[in-house]
């Protein structure tokens, strides 16, 4: 259960085509994640799957069966917001009981899931309380909850960490990560945080206005970009992008190398700079390589740490293999 | 205001402020309590003197004064629940997107603004009137005997006034207090297999309760001293079927005389303002809490 696949499916705001008509297919127990520029469509895109837009063209279907016209609760599938969506008046435990009570379950079975959801997120020291009661990663911990005790078809998340700090973000991340190794259910995840994406994906569905630019899995987006949105767009720091002459010399309209794809030298190397700022992250350091010929900015990632300041001369040398193609149109080719 | 310091003089600053109100309330209170001890009738000035708790004795050993009692509570009452229940109506009407919102909008605030007598006067002699009246006319055209609303049910028909001229103010505070529910809460239930019923009483209505509260404290407050619709639609009548504790304190002292009685009936009423504020404070006060 949970193979969803979009046929055609489009979206208009009045005149203003948020999605042009789209194709996306999610397999049986997929993690796929959705990431784009903001404004780009994510949202509306779970949305519709989720059925709380209309769809203005085009046919949804789960498990094979045309849902394009089921409303949200027939679906079979569970949301979690961005804002967590909590009922404030209820405790957690009737939070994580409501869509066991619309669905007229018994008593008995509501509490077998409910303590079963309980345990697996931890939530057994605060079950009593009210969501106003807790703190950030505890009510997006019940908003889960509240959606895996419906045993659901898919679950989608809607940017479900983007209110949660850096530390508890990356143990959340992990948690969902997990969570979908154990039940491996379908996820669709909507982040615009690149390592959300990397790390949690099985799939990845690059947007761009509402277009899809590339779907794959995060280690193929990452060696063989479609395009140079997706180039950009994937990978951080971004993938220097060059035009010109040097990229003339590859056969290419423009070529990108990576920061981390750069060999340093003090002494010799295929290109001359001037390092302008460097980030110093302890296990990484950054610089931003001005004055190269190519473009006002290279960014070069070294391991560890390298001795150079600001001014200093340096000497860049792509990893040949490494060097990615692109056409006139933006293109990737080998 | 954390400081030892700001906290003292805000103290001192608003301590002029604190002692006008405070003379302002205590000194017509005490007032009123000195001459409901007292004798003094305008028509015998005269004979004035202190008689121990002979007003108060003589204002509650009047038949009229449970029956006004009782009216105070049933205006209160049905006011309170009729403005509530369509209050929460209109506002989930107004809260829909729909053609001329904005003019709707200001109809269902408008009757407002139009003053108490007014708004009794119109109803009274536009609508109620059994001769001249809209609904006699219409009783009429069914061929249906008009009815005489004030003399047949006036306290029902006060209620109905009052609660025309209070049902804006209901409707305009839940009004704001729905359009305030966030949107993603009703779409997760929406997704959690609630029909829209359910969503109203599961996640609308606790979600009002805070507005709901607030109005019927405020509203209560103000209908327990309703009088100028009772004034000039049936004076209390027909014998004291619609006169209220506000009505009847000003029967005993501007229409009787009797300053003494209506001194008492006005401490009585202070007395049962503040019955009904503890036991609404008790009933609801903890909606207002967190
Ligand atoms: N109800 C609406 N009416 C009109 N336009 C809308 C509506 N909802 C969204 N849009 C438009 O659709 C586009 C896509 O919005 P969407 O919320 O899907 O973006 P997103 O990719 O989720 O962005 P973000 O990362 O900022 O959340 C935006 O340009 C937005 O202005
Ligand atoms: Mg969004």
């Amino acid at each position: 259960m949970g193979r969803i696949t979009l046929d055609k499916v489009a979206k208009r705001f009045g005149d203003v085509e948020v999605i042009p008509p789209l194709d996306l297919t999610i397999e049986e127990g997929e993690f796929v994640v959705f990431v784009g520029p903001s404004g780009c469509g994510k949202s509306t895109l779970l949305r519709l799957i989720a059925g709380l837009e209309d769809v203005s063209g085009g046919q949804i279907r789960i498990d094979g069966k045309d849902a394009t016209l089921t409303p949200p609760a027939k679906r079979g599938l569970a949301m979690v917001f961005q804002s967590y969506a909590l009922y404030p008046h209820m405790s957690v435990r009737k939070n994580i009981a409501f869509p066991l009570k619309m669905a007229g379950m018994d008593q008995a079975e509501q509490d077998r899931r409910i303590d079963n959801a309980a345990k697996i997120l931890n939530l057994t020291d605060y079950i009593d309380r009210k969501p106003g009661q807790l703190s950030g990663g505890q009510r997006q911990r019940v908003a889960i909850g509240r959606a895996i005790v419906r045993e659901p078809a898919a679950f989608l998340f809607d940017e479900p960490l983007s209110n949660l700090d850096a530390a508890l973000r990356v143990g959340m991340r992990l948690e969902i990560t997990e969570l979908h190794s154990r039940l491996k259910t379908t996820m669709i995840y909507v982040t615009h945080d690149q390592v959300e994406a990397m790390t949690m994906a099985d799939k990845i569905v690059v947007l761009r206005a509402g277009h899809i630019e590339q779907v794959g899995s995060p280690l193929e987006l990452y060696r063989s970009p479609r395009n140079l949105f997706v180039a950009g767009f994937i990978g951080s720091p971004k993938m220097n992008l060059i035009a010109g002459a040097e990229a003339k010399k590859h056969g290419a309209a423009t070529i990108g190398i990576r920061p981390e794809h750069i060999n340093v030298s003090k002494t010799e190397g295929a290109w001359k700079g001037r390092v302008g700022v460097s980030e110093h992250l302890g296990s990484d350091t950054f610089f931003y390589v001005h004055d190269t010929g190519l473009v006002d900015d290279i960014t070069v990632r070294v391991p560890g740490e390298f001795d150079l300041k600001s001014g200093d001369t340096v000497y860049l040398t792509p990893e040949a293999d490494k060097i990615h193609r692109f056409d006139d149109k933006g293109l990737r080719f080998e | 205001m954390s400081t030892q310091h700001s906290r003292s003089a805000a103290k001192l600053m608003i301590a002029p402020a604190t002692f006008l109100l405070f003379v302002w309330m205590l000194v017509p209170l005490v007032m009123t309590i000195y001459y409901s001890f007292q004798r003094y009738r305008l028509l015998t000035p005269d004979r004035r003197g202190f008689i121990g708790f002979d007003n108060y004795v003589n204002f509650i050993d009047n038949p009229a004064f449970w029956s006004s009692m009782g009216n105070t509570l049933l205006l209160v009452g049905g006011v309170l629940v009729i403005t509530i229940v369509f209050g929460i109506l209109f506002a989930l009407l107004l809260d829909m997107p729909m053609f001329g919102q904005g003019i709707v909008r200001i109809l269902v605030i408008a009757p407002f603004f139009v003053m108490p007598t007014v708004s009794a006067l119109v109803w009274k002699n536009f609508f109620m009137n059994p001769v001249n009246g809209l609904f006699a006319f219409a009783a009429k055209a069914l061929g249906l005997q008009p009815y005489d609303f004030l003399s047949q049910a006036p306290l029902a028909s006060i209620i109905g006034i009052v609660s025309w001229q209070w049902l804006p103010f209901a409707t305009l505070i839940l009004l704001t207090a729905i359009q305030s529910l966030d949107s993603e809460q009703l779409e997760a239930a929406e997704m959690d297999g609630a029909p829209a019923l359910s969503r109203f009483f599961y996640i609308k209505l606790p979600h009002l309760s805070r507005a709901i509260t607030v109005v019927i404290l405020i509203q209560t407050i103000f209908l327990l001293s309703v009088f100028a619709e009772i004034l000039v639609t049936t004076n209390g009548g027909p014998g004291t079927a619609s006169t209220n504790l506000t009505y009847l304190v000003y029967a005993k002292s501007l229409l009787s005389f009797d300053v003494g009685a209506g001194s008492a009936g006005g401490v009585i009423a202070i007395i049962l303002a503040n019955i009904v504020a503890i036991f609404l404070m008790r009933a609801i006060g903890k909606n207002l809490d967190s």
